[in-house]
């Protein structure tokens, strides 16, 4: 039930782009079309799951021993980058199929906050490694509904009549704040 | 001349947020009142004129296959004193900005001007084109907090100006930080036409 909750919480109810505002250059960079951003999503489900993974790893086996609490910013990023390379080649090698999907999407995502901020939050909240999982799962899932729910907005709204001064970014803009209301409608579900 | 140039650059024209559309995670969730909003831009711009000068000092003494991971490093050392900071000396400022101090290190206006510029230009300009993308970056952010905090809150860096029960609390909330700058970009656009 706890871990439910710990999922319900990060999927809708705290959604990583339209409540926490993590993640909004790729939100608006790569989601004016359905296919880029379902191949977005699809690879920062698979990067954020492993990364996060191998951070707690790093922060709770390697950095607390050593009392090097402090260089976590510079060892997660480095962890990051390191393993977004090895998960490109790994995949060439041995899934290439999926790797000519979201090929281009991979190296992308070392700059994509959103994995970063996944690896902080699990270490802020203080959670077990299993929480800590199923906080990064929730959060990429949330991360994948609002983008996929938005590039099917934005592909429609290409169409729509629109004020001159609001056409491009303004109106996309204005679109995520009815999406981000829909959103709030979550809080408190649950008692969460 | 050239100097003046390298600084006016990110005020208006080329300015990173609501020009160049990068930095926006800080920009919208720091935004919900003026003093969060004047704390962030402090933070960035700490960190953008150290990496800046530290860069275009070792420029010429970086190889060029490596150069990113040794800006990475140079700006989360950065990152970690402005953060270890902030912990120490203001602690509730410290804590309503949470993870967006160590996410600074991943804020696209700092690689992004390591790269475009401190990397190509002496320490001077660069210092330069530090300042003046930080107080870009500061109109863009303070001016959409103080618009939030006027409207949601009914206050200015915690003045009260009038009621707050009037006031539309929608616009502390996430969606407010959507539509202001929504709305400020389009009214950015209307003015650069009528300027040309």
């Amino acid at each position: 039930m706890e871990l439910f909750g710990i999922f319900f919480a990060a999927f809708l109810i705290n959604n990583i782009l339209l409540i926490r505002f993590i993640a909004l250059c790729s939100f608006f960079g790569v989601s004016t079309q359905i296919g880029t951003s379902i191949g977005m999503s699809f690879a920062v489900i698979f990067v954020m799951t492993i990364s996060s993974a191998v951070s707690w790893v790093v922060y709770h086996f390697i950095l607390t021993p050593f009392h090097l609490e402090f260089l976590r910013t510079a060892a997660f990023i480095l962890t990051i980058a390191a393993l977004v390379q090895l998960e490109e080649l790994y995949m060439k090698k041995m899934v290439p199929n999926l790797y000519r999907a979201m090929g281009i999407y991979l190296p992308l995502i070392t700059t994509n906050c959103a994995i970063l901020a996944v690896a902080f939050l699990a270490i802020d909240y203080k959670y077990d490694f299993l929480p800590a999982m199923v906080y990064s799962l929730g959060v990429s899932f949330g991360y994948s509904l609002a983008m996929v729910l938005f590039a099917y907005v934005r592909e429609r709204m290409a169409l729509a009549p629109i004020p001159k001064w609001f056409q491009g970014y303004p109106i996309a803009f204005i679109t995520a704040a009815l999406m981000s209301l829909a959103f709030l409608g979550f809080t408190g579900m649950f008692g969460l | 001349m050239n100097l003046w140039k390298d600084f006016n650059a990110g005020l208006i024209k080329e300015n990173p947020v609501l020009r160049l559309m990068i930095g926006l995670c800080p920009t919208l969730a720091v935004s919900n009142n003026a003093t969060n909003a004047l704390g962030m831009s402090v933070a960035v711009a700490f960190v953008l004129i150290g990496s800046n000068w530290v860069i275009a000092l070792i420029r010429k003494v970086t190889p060029d296959e490596i150069r990113i991971p040794i800006f990475i490093i140079i700006i989360s050392t950065f990152v970690t004193i402005c953060d270890y900071i902030m912990q120490a000396f203001y602690p509730t400022l410290y804590a309503a900005l949470g993870v967006f101090v160590p996410l600074i290190v991943v804020n696209c206006i700092i690689l992004g001007r390591a790269e475009a510029f401190a990397y190509k230009n002496p320490v001077l300009n660069s210092i330069l084109d530090g300042i003046g993308m930080s107080l870009g970056f500061a109109l863009a952010l303070v001016s959409i907090g103080v618009i939030r905090e006027i409207l949601g809150a009914g206050s200015v860096f915690g003045i009260a100006l009038f009621n707050p029960t009037v006031a539309a609390t929608i616009m502390i909330l996430p969606p407010g930080a959507f539509i202001t700058i929504g709305f400020l970009m389009a009214a950015l656009n209307k003015m650069e036409k009528k300027v040309l």
